[in-house]
């Protein structure tokens, strides 16, 4: 039991520290490869080579002055980020980060808990985040900071949608478990997901660009009308934690597509290169190297995320709309109904 | 009547199937963002890495001293009287006896400010002193915390004996003669002899 525990809270501290330190990361490479998109060469001062950059930016967040609204209603206005924050960690509970390691004969999962619902653990997640934006929005008291949580919620709760069926069908077609490690291991031969579901693959992508409110979704948050959007009001760490969390979501985010659609921490021709290195299954050094190809493959996506974001201009709400309801709606259902047909012609679902 | 060839002509028509799905065009714009990521930045690393800078580059001020190390500055105020933007303000001492190695002429600036945030570094300044006391440099002003310590006194503007900076890129012959040119005020007025005979009388 003691040793259960122990291995819990490694793992859950493990993690924390690869999300917090991931995401301070991704700022500085966001702001790298925007140079880089741009023929510029990006902060370069701090550091070796701009590598204590995250360290200099979190440092002056905590030394600005702190800021409540009067009129803000207080409580609410400091659950706001942390609420955001939370949600945005918490994510990662049931993301299989790598092998299950074999230790004395005890087989140590690297995923804090599987819960055999974690596809839907993830939108309930993702939907609750959106409470973080629209508390911190709504408690400032400030009509662009009220529009911008507005924005947030309408956005998120339109995009959950077809989301949420594109998982239906890669449910159906990776063999109807709700289990992300299930979902995982049924890829293990290197056949991603992607390959049954390439459709799918493209809702939930555009999804998570919306629920993660990045570029060209970032309407809450769009400068150009309201200011600031929902962190309007928000000063010092507060909207450090904001700008820290989306950063995280599209962490997990990135994890989340990589695990459900390209396989996780599975490559192809993975046990054949094992077998070359003479590495047992279930060992700690094949565990670690699934781990650094799921660290690849996320990289990988916060790439793609940050490519789009610095290549596309930003929707107009009625477009946004459009595309939610008119586009993506019809198009995930379409997807489901393929995906059921060719189930059914693969002897999947039986009638 | 046409003017230019340049003109198009605007349609409405509407947007095929292909056009409509974007995912082309927003592939198209991607390719081009990243075909920037293997351009080498034109980025100049400044205070490592500078620019070259004209020889007659107009920076920071010097208030020049004679072969002797005398101050020029006889505190005239031409380049007061110049200056589009107010920048210059000084005040006049007497030269006493055995200050000769210090100041040239018999009046000299006791003090002389220039504002370096009203400063637009046009040059006329240089171009009023008729003692060849101001001349603009190729070096650059500072960056300052407070807006105070941007007012460049004597202590800042005037060359150190032991660390002269070279204006002959300044003075050229062109630059001279022009200041000997007998239609300009400046040279009647301040010809030496002109006064020292006007005092004489
Ligand atoms: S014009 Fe020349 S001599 Fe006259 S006050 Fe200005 S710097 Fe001095
Ligand atoms: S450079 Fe022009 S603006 Fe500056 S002090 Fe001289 S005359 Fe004035």
């Amino acid at each position: 039991m003691i040793a259960f525990i122990i291995y819990k809270a490694i793992l859950c501290v493990g993690i924390f520290v690869l999300l917090l330190g991931s995401a301070a990361y991704a700022t500085l490479w966001e702001r790298k490869f925007a140079a880089f998109l741009q023929d510029r060469k990006g902060p370069s001062r701090a550091g070796w080579g701009g590598l204590l950059q995250p360290l200099a930016d979190g440092v002056k967040m905590f030394m600005k002055e702190e800021i409540i609204p009067n009129v803000s209603n207080r409580a609410l206005f400091i659950l706001g980020p942390s609420l955001f924050m939370v949600t945005a960690v918490i994510t990662s509970a049931v993301v299989p980060w790598a092998k299950p390691v074999n230790i004395g004969g005890h087989v140590y999962d690297m995923q804090i808990t599987d819960i055999n619902i974690g596809v839907i653990y993830l939108l309930g997640v993702a939907s609750i985040g959106v409470y973080g934006i629209m508390i911190g929005g709504w408690s400032s008291n400030n009509k662009f900071a009220l529009l911008g949580a507005v924005r947030a919620s309408s956005q998120m709760i339109s995009y959950e949608i077809p989301m949420g069926i594109a998982l239906i069908a890669l449910v159906i077609s990776s063999g109807g478990s709700l289990s992300l490690k299930t979902i995982v291991e049924g890829q293990d031969a290197g056949f991603a997901n992607i390959l049954w579901q390439p459709l799918g693959f493209l809702i939930f992508f555009i999804c998570a660009l919306a629920e993660t409110n990045r570029a060209p979704f970032d309407l809450p948050e769009c400068e150009t009308e309201l200011v600031g959007g929902y962190h309007t009001e928000y000063s010092s760490m507060k909207l450090g934690l904001y700008l820290f969390a989306e950063y995280i979501n599209m962490f997990i985010s990135s994890a989340v597509i990589a695990t459900l659609y390209f396989g996780g921490y599975n490559f192809p021709f993975a046990h054949e290169l094992y077998a070359k290195l003479g590495l047992a299954e279930g060992s700690a050094m094949v565990s670690l190297i699934g781990f650094g190809v799921l660290l690849a493959k996320i990289f990988g996506f916060i790439c793609l995320f940050m490519w789009i974001r610095w290549t596309l201009p930003r929707f107009r709400y009625d477009q946004l709309m459009n595309l939610g309801w008119k586009t993506l709606l019809p198009l995930s259902l379409f997807n489901l109904l393929l995906t059921v047909v060719v189930e059914y012609f693969r002897g999947n679902i039986h009638f | 009547m046409q003017l230019t060839n340049r003109k198009v002509v605007v349609s409405n028509k509407e947007q095929s199937f292909a056009e409509r799905l974007y995912l082309p065009a927003i592939a198209k714009g991607m390719i081009i963002t990243a075909s920037h990521l293997f351009k080498k930045p034109p980025t100049i690393m400044y205070p490592e890495k500078k620019r070259p800078i004209a020889p007659v580059y107009r920076g920071q001020h010097v208030l020049k001293r004679d072969e002797n190390g005398a101050e020029r500055c006889t505190s005239c105020g031409m380049c007061a009287v110049a200056c589009p933007a107010e920048a210059i303000t000084m005040t006049s001492g007497e030269r006493k006896k055995g200050e000769e190695h210090l100041y040239r002429e018999e009046k000299y600036a006791a003090t002389y400010e220039i504002d370096m945030l009203r400063c637009i570094f046009c040059g006329l300044c240089e171009e009023a002193c008729p003692k060849e006391a101001i001349f603009l440099t190729d070096r650059l002003v500072d960056a300052q915390f407070e807006r105070k310590d941007f007012i460049y006194g004597k202590d800042k503007l005037v060359e150190k004996i032991d660390a002269r900076i070279d204006v002959t890129k300044r003075q050229t012959q062109a630059v001279l003669d022009f200041k000997k040119l007998p239609g300009l005020k400046h040279n009647e007025l301040f010809d030496a002899k002109k006064l020292n005979k006007g005092h004489k009388h």
